[in-house]
């Protein structure tokens, strides 16, 4: 608090510098490294290197490749310690440190876990890792069977391996941990198999579980107690993660971590979303079905919530609420808050008070007919009825589709600039209710889903969104879903690729194309940028087609088949004629 | 003459409806049988040598019960949700002509009962050893390995893909005939 004010101070007096920026505790001045996927505690993706510019940004050119020797979704972001790069594959879940320092940047250490490979059975979208973290010298990572794994960053050797997730039960591991004052935070995947959610939190010194945050069931699993004080009345009661399902259906009801967390050292909280409540289809499930779909504000230290807020309450259409929250301090009408920004999966763009959970804003960002808006009185979502599904029943057009208006694929936000840049979906699907049986280990989804293209028929697009505003800035159209991150610098250029497998840069102020390059296969990873021990700025993104929205790619699936991927195919039948599969990265400099 | 021959074609098309239907009134209700072990690859040093068939093989494939049961199954079991309607997800595509352990009834039973090491779960313990045969008929009516005399006809709800009784057989897709 005491660090940022000044900052805010200084910033909103000079008239050609937007007023928002993150609290300084959890963005510190770039070190010019990229030690977590998302920069900082903030999450903004966003780097004060400036060498490569919009001037100069056109003479980017290859500095060095590496292939991964795995041909599936890479969505991982490289990190960047001192003079070794780190990233993780996707299964089997291999760790490469490449030395920086040397000439083409070889192989310094290579870990490999051997994972279970009937983990791959278990894994709904594809058998993606979305990367690893870098703390107290030492390299934190995920394997798709269930381990958190700690290694010595400058030899690779393993530290500890903590098994926490069980397949037998669908539950995986595909996320990147953050780490937290001496904790390593980890969350489950199998929203889509019936597996309760939970966040974990890990000591990084010896692996052993501190505390363990439940997001269905009784308070006393969740860890809500009595500093528990959520803004909105829907959010308020006891046993709300019971009350609000049918008899045990908490018990295999969803609710994953399996996106991102943000932390405010300030406020000494984390915050982190809940995935979508199962089975899909929403007839076996009455009730709001507390804690999916939301976000929990909680201490790090003993896990305890502090408050929660439902994006999309009773979900009817997979909207996982797991997505990058950026945190900011911004003047709103006239006030300084502290907010929260989050491109939700439902398609709004929403702003909260990050000290109490209430919403400041919430608006479309792109097609959205599944709802009618949010109340900002009672804080809730007004579905639209003409839109709700159930067993039996063909719903057409609903948009967006599950997989959102913008699923994991995080977006990046630019001081300079005062823009969020988001890469996203343009699809709508039709849905249709079906019986299912829950088998534990297999999937518990009950839908019937055909994705089609949205509104113009792009079915992606790259928007840049003016948060105090509250409005789009600029947008650019993509021909398939943009399901790769986002970074943007000070040198004012944004970075992203695209499913073709172009990675583009675009001017942070007007979106003008300046530079692309056609990588080996599509993109669906995180861009980073970082100094090399050369002093010189580098860009690095791994290629590799995959994911949800390229599994026909990496999974060699039938587009004939309009519900295959669950329904994702039908929107990508033209994908296996412009990329196949490929595990890459590409590390470019100017020359 | 003409009268001949459409008599000849009814009773032709009457004995195929009978196998159509035909079947066993006492089912095995055991669960996991034993069954042929079945190899997934074509190489044997030595050369191939035909693996023995199973007499139940050959008598659900062909069968309109069996096969439409083995469809039911197919959500039953939640096949559908790692396999789509043919065309894959968590799991690969069961409609195309690629079969990665082998394409035969007996291959594809074995499959479902043993499970692969890959991420096909094991099912023996679950589904009795009829019922795993009658799935493995519908799964291979998906790529059109099935008479389309005895392959399920129409979905009650949405259609994700022609119905499987008029599936191309997948071998032939993309070739001249």
């Amino acid at each position: 608090m005491l660090a940022c004010f000044p900052f805010l101070m200084a910033a909103s007096e000079s008239p050609s510098t937007p007023a928002i920026s993150p609290p300084a505790s959890a963005a510190p001045p770039d070190d010019a490294q990229w030690t977590m996927p998302a920069k900082n505690y903030a999450s903004t993706r966003y780097s004060e290197l400036a060498e490569i510019n919009e001037g100069n940004v056109k003479n980017l050119q290859v500095a060095f490749t590496f292939s991964t020797g795995v041909n599936k979704g890479q969505e991982a972001a490289p990190l960047v310690v001192g003079s070794t790069m780190y990233i993780v594959t996707p299964f089997p879940n291999i760790v490469y440190a490449l030395d920086l320092s040397k000439h083409g940047a070889p192989i310094k250490w290579k870990y490999e876990p051997n994972p279970e490979p009937a983990a791959q059975g278990v894994a709904c979208c594809d058998v993606v890792n979305r990367g690893a973290a870098f703390a107290d010298g030492r390299i934190f990572f995920n394997t798709l069977d269930g381990h958190t794994i700690a290694l010595d960053a400058n030899s690779g050797q393993p530290i500890w391996n903590t098994h926490i997730g069980n397949i037998n039960v669908g539950e995986t591991l595909t996320m990147a941990p953050l780490v937290v004052k001496g904790k390593v935070l980890v969350g489950n995947s199998g929203g889509e198999m019936g597996v309760r959610g939970w966040v974990k939190a890990l000591d990084a010194g010896d692996g052993h579980v501190v505390w363990t945050a439940y997001n269905t069931g009784p308070d006393k699993e969740v860890l809500i107690g009595p500093d528990f004080k959520p803004h909105y009345d829907m959010d308020k009661g006891k046993d709300l993660g019971v009350t609000t399902w049918p008899p045990e259906a908490w018990k295999i009801g969803g609710g994953n971590m399996w996106g991102w967390i943000s932390y405010d050292p300030d406020l000494n909280l984390i915050f982190h979303g809940t995935g979508n409540p199962g089975p899909w289809n929403p007839d076996l499930r009455p009730g709001d079905n507390k804690w999916t779909s939301g976000i929990f504000a909680r201490d790090p230290d003993t896990g305890a919530a502090k408050w929660f807020y439902q994006w999309t309450p009773h979900d009817l259409h997979d909207y996982d609420g797991i997505n990058e929250q950026i945190l900011l301090d911004m003047n709103w009408q006239g006030k300084p808050r502290k907010v929260l920004v989050r491109p939700e999966r439902n398609g709004y763009l929403y702003v909260l008070d990050r000290t109490t959970g209430e919403v400041l804003s919430a608006k479309p960002y792109g097609p959205v007919n599944s709802s009618k808006g949010v109340d900002l009185k009672t804080g809730r979502l007004m579905a639209n009825p003409d839109k709700k599904t159930g067993t039996g029943k063909v719903v057409r057009d609903i948009c967006p589709t599950a997989s959102g208006l913008k699923d994991w694929q995080p977006s990046a936000f630019s001081p300079k600039t005062g823009l969020l840049y988001i890469p996203h979906n343009n699809l709508c699907m039709d849905e249709e209710g079906v019986e299912v049986n829950y088998i534990a280990g297999t999937p518990y989804v009950g839908m019937n889903v055909r994705m089609i293209p949205g509104p113009g028929g792009n079915r992606g697009a790259f928007t840049a969104w003016d948060i105090a505003a509250e409005k789009q800035a600029w947008s650019l159209k993509e021909n398939f879903p943009v399901w790769s991150g986002a970074v943007v610098t000070a040198g004012d250029i944004v970075f992203y690729g695209t499913m073709e497998g172009w990675f583009k840069a675009v001017s942070a102020k007007t979106g003008e194309l300046l530079w692309q390059f056609r990588t080996s296969s599509g993109i669906i990873g995180q861009p980073v940028t970082y100094r090399g021990p050369d002093g010189h700025q580098y860009v690095a993104i791994l290629s590799g087609v995959g994911g949800w929205a390229g599994a026909i790619v990496s999974g060699d699936l039938d587009p004939r088949d309009a519900t295959a991927a669950l329904g994702f195919v039908n929107a990508m039948k033209d994908l296996k004629n412009v990329t196949t599969a490929g595990g890459t990265l590409y590390v470019f400099r100017l020359p | 003459m003409r009268l001949g021959f459409a008599t000849l074609l009814s009773v032709t098309l009457a004995l195929a409806a009978c196998q159509r239907e035909e079947r066993d009134t006492r089912p095995q209700s055991s669960l996991g049988s034993g069954g042929q072990p079945t190899p997934v690859t074509a190489l044997e040093p030595g050369g191939q040598r035909p693996s023995p068939r199973d007499n139940k093989a050959a008598s659900f494939e062909a069968n309109a019960f069996h096969l439409s049961e083995g469809k039911r199954l197919f959500g039953w079991f939640n096949c559908s949700g790692c396999h789509a309607n043919g065309g894959g997800g968590m799991g690969p595509a069961l409609m195309d002509q690629k079969w990665i352990y082998g394409s035969s009834m007996e291959s594809i039973h074995a499959t479902i009962r043993d499970g692969r090491p890959n991420g096909m779960p094991s099912f023996r313990n679950m589904i009795p050893d009829d019922q795993i045969w009658e799935l493995a008929a519908f799964v291979r009516s998906l790529s059109g390995n099935a008479p389309s005399s005895a392959a399920p006809q129409r979905n009650d709800g949405m259609m994700p893909h022609p119905s499987e009784n008029r599936m191309p057989d997948a071998a032939t897709l993309g070739k001249s005939p």
